[in-house]
């Protein structure tokens, strides 16, 4: 039977009915279409629909490249911060037993587990002009929310547990014997980390930081209640997809949205790329072990 | 692989990185979530009543759970459809199909909002078929399930896949040889198997569904009393400078996350144990 894995005898016991095979597939290819397939393809069609001259237009709208601008600056901040703290994170919390590791590793998930709204809120209520902190920055010309320090903070925060969490269980799955070798051979810290620790976790470390890349520049909630939306000065270009929308601008909404989704898109083949190198082949058993413990 | 103590541990870096560790998690995370609780605590207790308990914050959080649970239903039903389809079978497209199951993770929330509601609209692509029969979807409650149906697809996909994958087909071999229907063999055998998986999948979709703002705000219409969810609710306290009662009822949120985390906790404990015995 055609359907069966080539690799593996046909393994009579565990086959279903064709008539439920079947019935299946098609529940779940309908179901798919109507939920991811339909609305891409909506996307580029929307976008589309004025015409390719349009679509140009829209997209190079200056507010379009300042929203596009804005977008790129948070991302190049929140990036490179998130993925050397999942770094930090991983090397402490894979390499070293220490009380309160498993507290350590819960904290890590919160923002995982706030809205985007409330993560939008508490750098409102920290560093809004009415609070202490906010207020005294304001005095000292230094304005953080309804401004691009908002956005970048409240990027970094709901990003915040991305690289961490796909780090630290590669770090564990490749073990420590090769960076002892290095130490006790006579490496230095920096030398063993570059030459050992790096190239080990380089695909996983990749990986981490496209998924946290994602997330940034698609971040919608939390910034939206930090932005105070002026235009062409704090918007993203999530941000922007919503004031081009709300204005009627459909046409122009989509295609900066087809951007966004080919991102998405972009961000889905990598991941698909990088998953299978994630882990050397070698260390894959303990990896999943690693993933079922977690 | 396993890790030592500090004291027969020959790597170095664990100050330096246990230090930054911590310093960033306090200046990023800790800081920011300790201003909830001070500014909960400025407000005197009717004033915390009357945001948390009033008709309107009612009625969203009657929603909010509502569509979530709706939600998070409709997905462990198709999401176990589609891991199975997944696992046990051939199909063509089935590669592109599991990458595409992301895609709610990686699409920004306010493309997928806008997204939803054009073709659910009821001049859109699917809405125009559904409109004759009566069925409206985009600015009504069935929109608000639609938009969070979409952000927690990932969920019970990826957490039953692994655990069907590494399930030993042996033990339907066994039930089979022993006389078993399949269906008794399902219900017997590999249904046990998957339910702390599905469970947590659950859970993970109607939590990611309880936050969710960018998705839901353009489907809903955010009528106050219908199809107003919580976080939008908090948006528009926020946009009235209503920062008291904004926090009040974010307060309330947080707890059910919280909650709704420890449950996860528990829920993933008992599943690696079963998958571990």
């Amino acid at each position: 039977m055609a359907s069966q894995s080539h690799r593996e005898p046909k393994r009579p016991g565990t086959a279903d009915p064709p008539a439920v095979r079947i019935a299946l597939i098609t529940i779940a290819l309908v179901f798919l279409a109507l939920f991811l397939f339909i609305p891409v393809i909506a996307v580029f069609a929307e976008a589309l629909q004025k015409g390719i001259g349009a679509y140009f237009a829209a997209i190079t709208d200056p507010e379009a490249r300042a929203a596009i601008r804005l977008t790129l600056t948070t991302a190049a901040i929140a990036v490179p911060l998130n993925v050397t703290f999942g770094i930090a994170a991983s090397w402490a919390i894979a390499r070293f037993d220490f009380p309160g590791k498993q507290m350590l590793l819960t904290l890590i998930d919160i923002p995982f587990s706030v809205s985007p709204v409330i993560a939008g809120m508490l750098f409102v209520l920290l560093l809004g002009v009415r609070a202490p902190l906010g207020g005294w920055l304001a005095e000292h010309g230094v304005r953080v929310i309804f401004a691009e320090p908002g956005i970048v903070l409240a990027t970094i925060f709901v990003t915040f547990p991305l690289a961490a969490r796909e780090l630290i269980p590669i770090m564990q799955a490749v073990g420590s014997e090769e960076e002892e070798a290095a130490i006790v051979l006579g490496a230095g810290g920096w030398q063993m980390f570059f030459r050992v620790t790096i190239p080990n976790v380089k695909w996983g470390l990749l990986y981490g930081l496209v998924l946290c890349n994602a997330r940034a520049m698609g971040e919608f909630g939390a910034v939206s209640v930090v932005s105070g939306h002026i235009r062409g000065h704090t918007n993203t270009m999530p941000l922007y997809v919503e004031i081009l929308y709300n204005d009627y601008q459909f046409a122009a909404a989509f295609a900066v949205s087809s951007l966004l989704t080919l991102l998405a898109i972009a961000t889905l083949a990598a991941k698909h790329f990088l998953a299978r190198r994630a882990v050397p082949a070698r260390h894959e058993q303990d990896h999943l072990a690693v993933k079922v413990a977690a | 692989m396993a890790t030592q103590t500090r004291r027969n541990n020959v790597l170095p870096g664990f100050g330096l990185t246990l230090g930054f560790t911590l310093a960033y998690l306090g200046i990023v995370v800790l800081i920011p979530i300790s201003t909830i609780f001070f500014k909960t605590f400025t407000l005197t207790w009717p004033q915390f009543w009357a945001a948390v308990a009033s008709p309107r914050t009612i009625a969203a959080y009657r929603l909010s759970f509502g569509a979530s649970m709706a939600g998070a239903l409709a997905n462990s039903v198709f999401g176990f459809i589609v891991a199975w389809s997944l696992v046990r079978y051939e199909f063509p497209g089935k590669t592109l199909i599991d990458v595409m199951v992301d895609l709610p993770f990686a699409l920004p929330t306010s493309v997928a909002g806008i997204t939803l509601t054009a073709i659910y609209a009821s001049n859109g692509w699917i809405g125009r078929y559904l409109a004759p029969l009566g069925i409206k979807v985009a600015y009504t409650p069935l929109g608000v399930v639609v938009a969070l149906t979409f952000v927690g697809l990932p969920f019970v996909v990826r957490t039953i896949q692994p655990v069907l994958e590494d399930l030993d087909q042996e033990y339907e071999e066994a039930a089979a040889t022993l006389g078993a229907s399949r269906l008794q063999t399902f219900v017997l055998v590999i249904a046990p198997a998957l339910i702390p998986a599905l469970l947590t999948g659950f859970a993970l979709a109607f939590a990611r569904a309880l936050g969710e703002y960018g998705s839901v705000v353009f489907i809903s219409g955010n009528m106050p009393m219908h199809t107003e969810v919580v976080p939008l609710l908090i948006m528009s306290k926020l946009e009235q400078f209503d920062y008291a009662g904004a926090t009040a009822i974010a307060l309330v949120m947080l707890t059910a996350s919280f909650v709704l985390l420890l449950g996860i906790n528990v829920l993933q404990r008992w599943s690696s144990r079963r998958l571990a015995a």
